[in-house]
Parts: structure tokens; sequence; C-alpha cells
């Protein structure tokens, strides 16, 4: 825990050119130390995975990334903007500094290829001096990293269950050995055992390998549990950060407070599940002021008029930040 | 652990989402014109149909009249020169024009409806329905169909536009029929097929209301290939003679050029006009064809479009996996700063 690893500054990602633009992700900072885990929450259309495509450069068109430095810190050697880097830079650095374990892992498995051959891929592309018997017990170690059997290398994808499938998927990310992998629902078509183990064995991965991880999931009741820090999105921008046991314990951002207000909790006093009312805003006509303003609960005078800032909540309290009038920011967040 | 029914109520969705309707509707009923393929090739489609109606009647001259200025360049009284007879070129291509608009269209759609009587319900109904339906389809994709036009046409004495049209359109159906049973194939298996023919709809509406409106994009250009393809053979029947020579279509022009030997004499009036404006119409049947494709599948439509220029002048590249930058570049000063600031 020590060091930023993946620096996010002012970043701002546009669908389309010019006056028809939607701003989907606004002004977002955010700082990933070595080593941890950082959730990202919120609602379908908050913006979270344009986030992490954005900075990863991965958007497909008419997605174009219209400010802000993403600075990556290798262990070694200067920072880098990923911003900036060339096409061909760009193809090294990724894979083997970042990787990015998408959404489905049924569909990003090619299926007419075994699992060894899209493996070694990864590897001969990014190592072209490596040798074939290299690259193969490195591949074995990989898989039984994930804890699946080395002869499993010579399956297809649909001779596997959905589990094992995710697994793989984690395995290639690994393979590189990179410093920061990027989860964008990882555990969404998984059942909740599924789920479990997935967690269980990211979580020794982590502890093993050190990376850190970008963890990206409407589940926030997973996040509380596996992550160290928690980021909340809404309408683009991050409205709440901090700790992740801290935020669960006293949530400052209303928004926050009715995302872990919307699952029952395991243990304590049965209280009433209450849903945030209305619906996500429109990204193309953001309401004024604060973005969750019009569903807030606790809107008062200054919501609809002025954007609040992301800052922390008091001056002894540096490790979480909100934008939130409520808890006007002391300062802005240093970086 | 339970919802209370007021968290329900309060939860009123689209809430957020709203915009203006209007705009957005026309904006969507639109978007195939602002296509500029297609925009380019229906325009030059329209002044072809417009043609087409007031040809005959905004010609200077009767097509088949007889002139004293033979063989004669072209000069402002005759704007595309004259034949060998002293006829009007001018008028002989602005009589033609309905002639090859006519015979184009009512072959494409008599083709575009067998073909989709065929193919789809070969498709659909599978079983001996479809062998009997493909081996018909197949018999008609390996009869070689101008040739075929030719001998038909031929027992006809001096055949005339509609005839030749219906003859189009009954030979050339089979290559659609094929492409629409194959798609049909796919789309019977489909969740909301199923789902339809669970609930007891009948077949001619499964038809009609699942899967033909999924059929649309490759029935319209199927209906425009088939039209280029009636046009050509149309000229090609009245270039070689086939069809009734008094009649005008680009194709007589030619067949009168050629016969009287317009190239050998210098007359490039003679084919020259007639020829492009046989390229022209299959170009803008061809550009609606590629805006019909771009219209359907976005993956064409951005692939077309990778560049793109931005408000303050910059060019920039549209590709997928190198998500393009706006920003301007990052000052180095600030990059010193990030470095002292992870060195302890």
């Amino acid at each position: 825990m020590n060091g930023k690893v993946l620096e996010v500054r002012g970043l701002c990602v546009d669908y389309g050119i010019g006056a028809d633009a939607v701003r989907a992700v606004r002004d977002v900072d955010l700082t990933l130390h070595r080593g941890e885990v950082l959730g990202l929450a919120g609602e379908s259309g908050s913006g979270k995975s344009t986030l992490a495509y954005g900075l990863t450069r991965l958007l497909p068109p008419p997605g174009v990334v219209s400010g802000g430095q993403v600075i990556y810190h290798p262990a070694d050697g200067p920072p880098v903007d990923v911003l900036t880097l060339s096409p061909a830079r760009l193809r090294e650095f990724r894979w083997a500094q970042t990787s990015i374990v998408f959404q489905g892992a049924m569909n990003s498995l090619n299926p007419v290829h075994k699992v060894s051959t899209q493996l070694l891929d990864v590897i001969r592309a990014h190592e072209p001096s490596s040798t074939a018997a290299g690259r193969l017990a490195r591949a074995k170690d990989l898989l039984r990293l994930v804890g699946i059997a080395a002869d499993r290398l010579d399956s297809y994808p649909h001779q596997l269950s959905g589990g094992m499938r995710q697994r793989v998927m984690i395995a290639m990310a690994l393979a590189l050995e990179p410093q920061v992998v990027i989860m964008d629902e990882p555990t969404t078509a998984l059942d909740v055992v599924m789920q479990r183990q997935f967690l269980g064995q990211l979580a020794e991965l982590r502890e093993r390998l050190g990376f850190a991880v970008l963890f990206i999931t409407h589940d926030l009741s997973l996040l509380v549990e596996f992550s160290d820090r928690i980021a909340i999105m809404y309408g683009g921008r991050i409205v709440e950060e901090a700790p992740a046991a801290r935020l669960y314990a006293e949530p400052l951002h209303p928004y926050t407070e009715g995302l872990l207000h919307s699952f029952p909790a395991l243990h304590g006093p049965r209280r009433e599940l209450a849903g945030i009312p209305g619906s996500p805003p429109d990204l193309r006509a953001m309401p004024a002021g604060c973005a969750f303003h019009p569903r807030c609960p606790k809107a008062f005078e200054p919501c609809d008029e002025r954007v609040p800032v992301l800052g922390p909540p008091g001056v002894d309290d540096p490790t979480r930040a909100v934008a939130c009038w409520l808890h006007p920011a002391v300062t802005p967040l240093p970086r | 652990m339970t919802l209370s029914p007021s968290s329900i109520d309060q939860v009123t969705p689209g809430q957020g989402a709203v915009a203006q309707p209007s705009v957005r509707a026309r904006r969507r009923r639109f978007r195939f014109v602002a296509n500029a393929k297609a925009a380019t090739g229906l325009t030059i489609l329209g002044g072809y149909a417009l043609l087409a109606v007031i040809g005959p009647w905004i010609a200077p001259y009767d097509p088949d009249a007889r002139g004293v200025d033979v063989l004669q360049a072209p000069s402002t009284r005759h704007w595309f020169g004259t034949t060998h007879l002293g006829q009007d070129i001018f008028s002989q291509i602005l009589v033609g024009a309905r002639s090859v608009m006519v015979v184009g269209l009512i072959a494409g759609v008599l083709a575009t409806i067998l073909s989709i009587l065929i193919g789809v319900t070969a498709g659909y109904l599978g079983g001996a329905a479809d062998e009997g339906l493909s081996a018909l389809s197949n018999v008609f994709l390996v009869i070689p169909a101008l040739p075929l036009i030719i001998i038909v046409a031929s027992l006809v004495d001096q055949a005339g536009e509609l005839l030749v049209a219906l003859i189009i359109g009954l030979t050339s159906w089979a290559w659609g029929a094929r492409v629409l049973r194959a798609q049909t194939l796919s789309l019977r298996r489909r969740d909301y097929v199923e789902a339809a023919r669970a609930t007891g709809e009948r077949t001619w509406r499964v038809i009609g209301f699942e899967i033909l409106p999924n059929l649309t994009a490759i029935i319209a250009s199927g209906f425009v290939g088939t039209v280029i393809f009636a046009v050509m053979s149309e000229i090609t029947l009245a270039f070689i003679g086939i069809s009734s020579v008094s009649s005008w279509n680009w194709g007589t022009i030619l067949f009168w050029a050629q016969g009287q030997q317009a190239l050998a004499q210098g007359a490039w009036w003679w084919f020259v006009p007639a020829g492009l404006a046989i390229a022209l119409l299959g170009t803008a049947l061809a550009l609606i064809n590629f805006g019909i494709d771009e219209f359907v599948s976005p993956r064409l439509r951005t692939g077309g479009r990778t560049r793109i220029r931005t408000a303050d002048g910059r060019t920039v590249r549209m590709r997928v996996g190198f998500t393009p930058v706006l920003a301007p570049k990052a000052a180095p000063v600030e990059m010193q700063d990030t470095r002292k600031d992870v060195t302890p």
C-alpha cells in the first residue's frame, strides 16, 4: 500500500464530437495505489465502465477522451501519461502494465481456439524472445495460479464451466504480471457461489502478486467486503470516495446512503429497504447543480445551483472525499 | 426486510431520461437520408424518375422525326447531336428514360415479391416445402438468365416493354429467394419467433410481423440489385435488337449507334450520352444500396467514417482500441511534478 500506480486527473470522456457530444464522464480524479483494490460502484449509466475504457483508451467510436490525464507510475522508470502514448507504445503498454477483464468471460474467449492457443498467444506477442517450452511452462503456472489443472490447457472454452472460464480470463489478464488489473463487472455472469469463490481467489492472488485492482460493479455489497477503498459514481462524476469500512459505516453522500440501503444487511437489526426514487439522469440534459438533487431526499438550497466539488468533508479526515453540499469540501482534495 | 409499497410508488421510471421526442423522432426518420451516399443516390434516382414522367413532354423534338441536320455534333439546336437520319438524340434519351425506369421498376417489384414468397416460405416452413422451393430456386439460379431472356423474348415478335419486364422479373428472383431463405432459417429459431408460435399466432402473422420486418434491409437491397440487373438486361436486349426497336430506350439508341457504326464515323455524341445515362443510373442505385447497407449495419457506418473533424478544426481518427484524445497534450512541467511526488 505505498505510492500511486495509476493516477487519473480531470478525466473527461465524451460520446460524439461537437455540440451533440454526450459527456459520459466529467472531471474524474481517481488514484489507485500500489496493491490496493479500488471499487467503483454506481447505477447503470453512471459512467463507470466508460471511465474504465476511457482511461485504457479502449472506448469504441464514437467515444473520445476529451480531457485530463491518466498517469501510470511503472515500478521502475518515469511516469507516463497513457493518453499521450503513440499507438505502438500503447500496444506495448497494454497487458504488460495494465490488463483488463471484461464483463462476459463467455464472450471474451474465442470458441474455436483452445485455451492454450489463446494464452500462449499473449505471451508470444509481448515477449517474442521467449521459447516455446518456456511459454508453455508459464501458461501451466498461470492456470495453476487460478486453480485450474494444467491439463485443461487443451480444452476449448465450451468444455469449461462459467467459473472456470472466468478464471481463465483472470489467468490471461495476469499472464504478463501487470501492475494494474481493471475488472469490469467480472462477477455479473456468475452465481453467488461462484462469485464468492472468484473473489476469494482474487484476494489471494493479489496478496501473492501484489497488483492493484480497479473493480467495477453495481453490487456495492460485494465491494464493501472485498475492496480497500470505494468510489461511488453518479452522472459521470465521482460523488464519494472512502475506505470501504468507513463508507459502509457512515456514508456521507445521500446517494451512497441510498445504494447502501437498497440491499439487506446480514447482521444487525432489520431495517426497511428503501430504493432510490427516480431514475439516473439523462446525460444529454443534466440537471443544473448537483446531478443527484432531483432525487435527493436531503436536497436544499445550493444543490440545484452549484455543482459540489469532491473534497474531504473535514480537516481531520483526509482519507475520504465527498461531493455534497451537506458536507462541503474543506479544500479541494490535494493530489 | 420488506420492500415498502411507498418506495415502489416513488420510483417513476424514465423521469430523468426526458428529451425532446419530436426532434429525436424527426432526426431518426431522416437518418437514412442523412447518409451522404443514400442522399446522392436518391437525388439522382429522383431526377431520373422525374424524367420518366415528364421526359416525353419536355423533349424538344419527336424522337422518330427525321430532320435535315444529319449526323450533327452537339449544338444549341440539338444538345446531344443527331443521328444518321437527323433524329434528335437528346429527345431520344428523354423519351427513353420512361421505358428504362418502368421496366426496371416492374421487374424489380415482381422479382422481389417472388423472392419473398418463395424464399421466406421455404425458410419458414422447412421440410418438404423447403426442399421443393429450394430445388425450384436452384434451377432458376443455374439457368443463365440473359440467354433465357433472349430466347423467350425472341419467341415473341417485337417484345414490348411490359413483356420484357415480366420476363426479367420472372427469371431474376432466385438469388434473392436464396438469401431470404437463409436469413429466415436463422430468424425462425430466435426466441421471439418461437414465443410467437408458442402463443398460438398464425403462421402468416408470425411471418408478417415477426420475420418480415427483420428482413427489410435484405429485401430493400435485393430490390435495388434486381432493378440494376433489370435495367441492364433491358438495355442489353434492346442493344442486341431483341426487344422492339421502334420503342425508345437507351439500349435502342445504342443499337442504332452500333448498327450505323457511330464509333467509326466519329459520332461520339450518339453513344456517349446514352452510356453515361446508364452508368449514372447504375451508380445511383449502387449508392442507394451502399446507403442501405450502412444504415442497417452501424459497424459499416462507423467504419466508413473514421476521420472526424472537431470544433477547433483538428481531424481525429476514430479507431477501435485507440480512443482518440482531444485534450491538449500534457505539459512536460506537470510530468516533472508527478515524478517528484513519487520518489519518496
